[in-house]
């Protein structure tokens, strides 16, 4: 008659951390929306012109200015923002004319697609390596990969970018240029996830897929290096302080193969911390993309909010940056969230 | 004793290298040991721990092990592969480490970490080895093994967590069992609890027992045989009971600070140490037989 | 003193810094420092940082006297997208200026850059974090609320909104990262702070009856300092490498300017006919990052073993 009410108690627990973590949650949504209110109100450009343009009569003027609240109090004014923003309204794109919500929906999964490769060859290869490394601390494979990441928390992604293309592309052509896929394939595969490698392979079109995959590799890679640096340092961190503790001279003591010892027990413990930083390095991946994407000019969210950018268009620069951070505190909760699935002290108290 | 020893050890010595010279940490550390149950005292930093450990061939690089003679019964340790090292321990040599909050991996469950000594050196099926972990939870007197089984080492007490060390330990049947401060992590209430199953689980099996500690009065009550260890060198080898006859002036003076029942001391007299028994000690040829 | 335990022991001068039991303060603080030095010295790769960051500031201070200031500014247009050569050791950009004396010049706005970055960082990490983790209670609750929500931001894309809300140009940029590196400081000003405000020194200095702005002042940020400048180095890379990326997307440093990132940004035009003119100015952000990274670990290194 223990079992349920040790039910009882985790699904309580689950409960309240839930809220704890809704909480800490809508605080930084709030948060954010503050900072990019205080953005759009310091932005030289004034908006009113932007949309009315110079030319505008002051009536005209007038009247927009009206329209977009300018002239209540400032209180008020953010209160109007939020829950605009809640509703999911980020206003029009002047660049596009669309509104900048279907502009973001339809630029992201791209951005998705970059990020989400990237993060695969990080984590594929950053874990071993940074488990190689502390294995063989101080001696070559150790500095080897200390020495890589270090060059990859070092090098600017743009021009990584740049030298990738000129070599792998223009020089030695093994990969396609800028783009996510050749022009002549645009508009074969109907848009169901808006990921272009999947939708290909949904719609059967072999050829498709493997000219994106082309294009994909080398700004994935990039990106990808950039993790790994992340994800080889701690996971080599971590893993050295696994390797100190005393259940890892028990192991040893039992007969286990240092192989078993390290890739098990202590990268086991490790994994329970890696979570956050995978979380983590998704998000730096989601910026990176800023870059990335105009040097590859791959149509995601970062060269939209770039254009943006240049354009005035403040709608779309604030849309892009809510998004970014929304997507960043999803991160950040679904760490929370994650961490005591791997983590059995976290999962099941005393 | 008349059979062959389960395991001799000849002029054994640790070396840590260091920026400021070479650490010897043991130095020429010579016994044998039968099936009986031997003690290693010494205070704190005279090397008990790093001889048991390169006994287990578990001291990490750059250190380094040297020994003159390491034989394991018919086993020479000295000329044994690190592959071959590997099947012994565990089988043949096992440790009990201080404390089982930090000596169980986290992460794991307890039944798991005590079926895997099993499977490694048994290649036995997830099935038996389950069962032969079951079983050996329940010979270290854990009450409801099914349910621990699934138990991970926070949701587990000190005293329990002990007994579930020692059972992995111990799975594999091996003929020593070398117990690093088995105790003193614990609470005092079930210390006692957990050296009797030690001792019930070591005399049932025939094995030999190293009982590492730097409570004299624990090793006096309960092992055969003490070595009295300084500075990495045995300086004194007697019988546990004789201890209060013991020769040489660092053991008196561990005797003399020890508190006694009955006897109120306004303060311990204070352990004062010689160089001179810095000073390496002749390379022993037989002594602690 | 060497004991029998020990042998091959240092003697000389490198004995007595390196005697395990010194006979006076003095004695044991140089010693300190020389195992720390030596620690630091045998680190191949922590010296190659210093040496980067060395000829760094050098470049930035004697910039005049390294390059041509004519060169790096003047617009030859005959001379455009020249190859190397004795004149143009990395050739000439798509207006005729020098690349090398540019890079040069170029390497004073990283330098000013990473300066008021830091003089802004530090102040603001500490004055949020000293006071969090001194006070506790409330105070530690609601500047480390903000320090969050602050720390969950994208860095990167929240620099670009900000310089894209402020304007182009130097100064922006440099508010831009700042507003956005700061939260990391206050976190660790804080951490650093709780570990030692029941140390008996300051409870000694609260006794005697010392404002709590005096021991923050002079107590506890003296304590904090070498944690927080360790972070600092290796979080320099990571400014340069933000303010390069601003500058790439024409939001740093205007035209004329040698910015580094504007100039990779300007040479990819030509990228793959005049490679040199993007990959040069990329390569120096290149450096210059890695040698802040190979600083920083290297102290930390350090950091860590005499802690740990
Ligand atoms: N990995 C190592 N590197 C350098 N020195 C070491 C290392 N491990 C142990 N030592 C040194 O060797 C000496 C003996 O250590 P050991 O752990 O064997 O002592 P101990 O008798 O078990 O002490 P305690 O009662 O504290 O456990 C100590 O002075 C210790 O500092
Ligand atoms: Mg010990």
């Amino acid at each position: 008659m223990t079992a349920p009410r040790g039910w009882v108690r985790q699904i309580a627990g689950l409960i309240r951390r839930i809220a704890g973590l809704l909480g800490s949650v809508s605080l930084t949504f709030l948060g954010l929306t503050c900072v990019t209110f205080v953005i759009g109100r310091v932005i030289p450009i004034d908006p009113v012109i932007a949309i009315v343009g110079e030319k505008a009569t002051r009536s005209t003027y007038e009247r927009v200015f009206k329209e977009l609240n300018l002239d209540r109090p400032i209180p008020e004014q953010y209160w109007i923002y939020l829950k605009k923003i809640l509703h999911g309204e980020f206003g029009t794109s002047l660049m596009t004319a669309h509104p900048v919500l279907s502009d973001l929906l339809r630029v992201f999964p791209a951005t998705l697609e970059l990020s989400v490769s990237a993060l695969i060859v990080g984590v594929c290869f950053g874990i071993p390596l940074g488990v190689v490394a502390a294995t063989h601390k101080g001696r070559w494979p150790d500095q080897i990969v200390r020495f890589g990441s270090l060059l990859g928390y070092s090098m600017p992604v743009f021009w990584l970018g740049l030298v990738g293309l000129l070599i792998f592309y223009a020089k030695l052509g093994w990969v396609e240029g800028p783009g996510r896929m050749d022009v002549s394939f645009d508009d074969i595969v109907p848009t169901v996830t808006g990921m272009i490698t999947v939708d290909s392979l949904l719609a059967g079109e072999d050829e498709v897929f493997w000219n994106a995959m082309s294009h994909l590799v080398l700004p994935a890679s990039i990106l990808g290096y950039l993790s790994l640096a992340y994800v080889a340092r701690m996971t080599r961190s971590f893993m050295l302080s696994q390797l100190r503790q005393e259940y890892v001279l028990a192991t040893l003591a039992k007969g286990l193969s240092p192989f078993r010892v390290v890739w098990i027990h202590a990268l086991g413990n490790v994994w329970v911390q890696l979570v956050t930083v995978i979380a983590l390095t998704f998000g730096s991946l989601l910026e990176g993309a800023v870059l990335t994407e105009t040097v590859f000019a791959w149509p995601g969210l970062g060269l939209y909010m770039k254009n943006s950018l240049f354009a005035a268009d403040l709608n779309a620069v604030i849309g892009g940056t809510m998004l970014i951070g929304v997507v960043y505190i999803v991160l950040n909760m679904l760490s929370d969230v994650i961490y005591p699935l791997v983590d059995p002290r976290a999962r099941t108290r005393k | 004793m008349t059979e062959a020893p389960l395991l001799s050890v000849r002029n054994l010595r640790v070396v840590y290298p260091g920026d400021d010279g070479d650490f010897r940490a043991v130095r020429n550390v010579s016994f044998t040991l039968g099936r009986e149950r031997l003690g290693i005292v010494g205070e704190s930093g005279s090397g008990k721990s790093t001889t048991g450990r390169a006994i287990m061939g578990l001291i990490a690089s750059p250190g380094r092990v040297e020994a003159d003679h390491l034989q394991l019964g018919d086993t020479d340790l000295s000329t044994i592969t690190e592959a071959g090292f590997r099947k012994l321990r565990g089988k043949r040599i096992a440790m009990v480490l201080q404390d089982p909050k930090f000596s169980l991996d986290p992460v794991m469950s307890v039944g798991k970490q005590i079926a895997e000594t099993h499977r490694y050196h048994f290649r036995s099926s997830r099935k038996a080895a389950r069962q032969a972990a079951l079983e050996m939870l329940a010979a270290v007197h854990i009450r409801d093994p099914e349910r621990v089984y699934d138990q991970y080492p926070h949701q587990v007490s000190g005293g329990m967590g002990q007994r579930i060390m020692i059972a992995m330990m111990l799975i594999a049947g091996p003929d020593i069992l070398i117990a690093d401060e088995p105790t003193s992590a614990l609470d005092v209430s079930v210390q006692q609890q957990v050296l009797t199953i030690m001792d019930e689980m070591v005399k049932s099996r025939g094995m030999g027992l190293i009982l590492i500690s730097h409570n004299l009065h624990l090793v006096s009550s309960f092992c055969d045989r003490v070595l009295v260890m300084y500075a990495g060198q045995i300086v004194e080898v007697c019988d546990a009971g004789k201890l209060h006859e013991a020769q040489h002036p660092y053991t008196r003076g561990l005797l003399a600070a020890l508190p006694e029942l009955g006897h109120r001391r306004a303060e311990l007299p204070q352990l004062q140490r010689d160089p001179a028994w810095l000073i390496d000690l002749p390379a022993a040829v037989g002594t602690a037989a | 003193m060497s004991t029998p335990l020990r042998v091959g022991a240092p003697t000389g001068w490198r004995g007595w810094l390196l005697d395990p039991a010194p006979a006076s303060r003095n004695q044991a603080r140089l010693g300190r420092w020389y195992r720390a030095w030596l620690a630091f010295h045998r680190n191949g790769l922590a010296m190659t940082g210093l040496v980067i960051v060395a000829a760094l500031v050098l470049a930035a201070i004697f910039a005049p006297l390294l390059a041509d200031r004519e060169l790096a500014f003047h617009q030859v247009l005959e001379d455009r997208l020249q190859d190397f050569s004795w004149l143009h050791p990395f050739g000439t950009d798509e207006l005729g200026r020098d690349i090398y004396a540019r890079v040069v010049f170029g390497s004073r706005i990283t330098l000013t850059i990473v300066g008021l970055v830091s003089i802004i960082v530090l102040p603001v990490g500490l004055g949020i974090g000293l006071p969090a983790g001194y006070f506790g209670g409330w105070i530690d609750s609601v500047l480390m609320r903000i320090t969050d929500i602050f720390l969950a931001f994208p860095r990167l894309v929240l620099a670009l909104a900000f310089a894209a809300a402020l304007g182009p140009g130097i100064e922006n940029a440099v508010i831009a990262i700042s507003l956005t590196a700061w939260p990391p400081y206050a976190r660790l000003a804080r951490a650093e702070t709780m570990t030692r405000r029941h140390a008996e020194f300051i409870e000694a200095a609260q006794l005697q009856g010392a404002s709590s702005f005096r021991i923050l002042l002079t107590q506890i940020v003296p304590l904090c300092l070498p944690s927080v400048i360790i972070r600092l180095t290796l979080d320099m890379a990571g400014i340069i490498l933000t303010a390069a990326g601003l500058g790439f997307l024409g939001l740093g440093a205007q035209p004329p300017l040698p910015e580094w990132g504007a100039m990779v940004s300007t040479g990819r035009a030509v990228l793959l006919d005049q490679w040199w003119v993007a990959t040069i100015p990329g390569t120096a952000i290149f450096i210059v990052s890695l040698g802040f990274n190979l600083l920083g670990d290297g102290l930390r290194d350090l950091s860590e073993a005499r802690s740990g």
